[in-house]
């Protein structure tokens, strides 16, 4: 059970080891706030779609599995864009159309498609939350290093939450800000993240 | 804004792969050979251009004048899997070679987040329909050429030295990133921010 929460973060990383919701991992990892706020959003989705999905995999007729899926995480994106709306609505700015673009987060449907579609609702839920928090560790370290590098600082909450690092906050180096950099930064934390696989399975 | 500089924009300007984050799943995953990136790049070209022309009426003839607008992610998943489902049969019908190289990424067009992600982009920038279509089309051939750059820079990757943990996806994206800088240089504004003068 605890082998199984944690699989998501090292072995089985869904950014770094499986390469699974690539677009919005690089989007929005600008800022370490907006990186939070992006886990947060598709945790709620993945948990939400994986029981539902594991509920209904006997009722849901194997031609259609994909269209149903997808309708049934339509849904939970739905609710939460109108949620973060509502109560988060400068976050919910920032985060722009990559709110909507959960639903074709590949996590996702892969997930849905290779563990709740065939196991039972609680080892469905833990699959999700397991692979939550390997998105959220993933995500998180990307807009960590891109934020410390591209603008010196560590946004936590947007205000009153900023760390900010002396001597880089004055004259940051602006490319890892764009696609340019996130794309860098993405292939040397995977390099980082097999290497520590490779020596903590020793 | 005229057709052109829609077209420029979305070839070049706002890349969806280099400048956009949209559509990396297969940027990454499709790029080992040049013949599959050509096969997948013109079926996700004609996938956007038919998706932002659809989502376009649906947004203008359905959706606002029930005003059911909060249905739109919902209403937009469905029509893109739609179409990838028509696209996937054609191919399979008239191209089996093609349809063999492209194997499993064909159904995944429809989580491909570039025919999502340009549907979204054209009803938020308000385009009529023909500014849609012409937007799917250039985002849809700018994503066609960026896979072709990439494959091509795989294939020669193949053959040189990678350090160990760098083989396979990382250097990939290293490279990505690279082609990414050079794809800044036709933002002129973005530019000048950087570099100062």
């Amino acid at each position: 059970m605890m082998k199984n929460l944690f699989k998501g973060i090292l072995r089985e990383n869904p950014i770094f080891v499986l390469a699974l919701g690539l677009c919005p991992s690089l989007a929005v990892s600008t800022s370490v706030n907006n990186a939070l706020g992006m886990s947060a959003a598709t945790f709620i989705v993945l948990l939400g779609s994986n029981v539902v999905i594991s509920l209904l995999r006997k009722q849901i007729p194997e031609d259609i599995h994909i269209p149903a899926y997808i309708v049934i995480i339509a849904s939970f994106v739905t609710l939460v864009d109108i949620v973060m709306q509502a109560y988060f609505p400068a976050l919910s700015k920032s985060l722009g159309i990559f709110i909507p673009l959960i639903v074709v987060n590949c996590i996702i449907l892969g997930r849905a498609e290779a563990f709740a579609s065939k196991n039972t609702v609680g080892a469905s839920a833990v699959d999700a939350i397991a692979m939550g928090i390997g998105f959220a560790v993933g995500l998180i370290s990307i807009a960590l290093v891109r934020e410390i590098l591209g603008a010196g600082t560590i946004t936590i909450f947007p205000d009153g939450g900023v760390i900010r690092i002396p001597g880089l906050v004055d004259k940051p180096a602006l490319v890892f800000a764009f696609p340019a950099g996130a794309l860098i930064v993405v292939g040397f934390l995977q390099a980082f993240f097999r290497w520590l696989g490779e020596v903590t399975n020793k | 804004m005229t057709y052109i500089g829609i077209i420029i924009t979305y070839v070049f300007i706002s890349n969806l792969v280099l400048s956009q984050f949209l559509g990396l799943c297969p940027f990454i995953g499709v790029s080992k050979n040049t013949e599959s990136a050509v096969g997948m790049g013109f079926a996700v070209t004609f996938v956007m251009s038919l998706a932002a022309l659809i989502t376009w009426a649906l947004q203008h003839f359905i959706l606002i004048p029930l005003n059911i607008v909060f249905l739109q992610t919902v209403t937009f998943i469905l029509v893109i899997a739609t179409l990838v489902q028509l696209v996937e049969m054609a191919v399979r019908k008239y191209s089996p070679p093609l349809y063999q190289a492209l194997g499993i990424y064909l159904p995944l067009i429809t989580t491909n987040c570039g025919v999502m992600g340009i549907a979204l982009i054209s009803v938020n920038k308000s385009y009529g329909p023909m500014e849609s279509f012409i937007a799917g089309l250039s985002a849809g051939a700018g994503f066609l050429m960026a896979l072709l750059f990439m494959s091509g820079i795989r294939e020669r990757l193949d053959t040189e030295k990678v350090p160990k943990f760098l083989q396979g996806t990382p250097i990939a994206f290293i490279s990505g990133g690279l082609m990414a800088l050079a794809f800044m240089a036709f933002d002129h504004a973005l530019l000048t921010n950087l570099i100062g003068g």
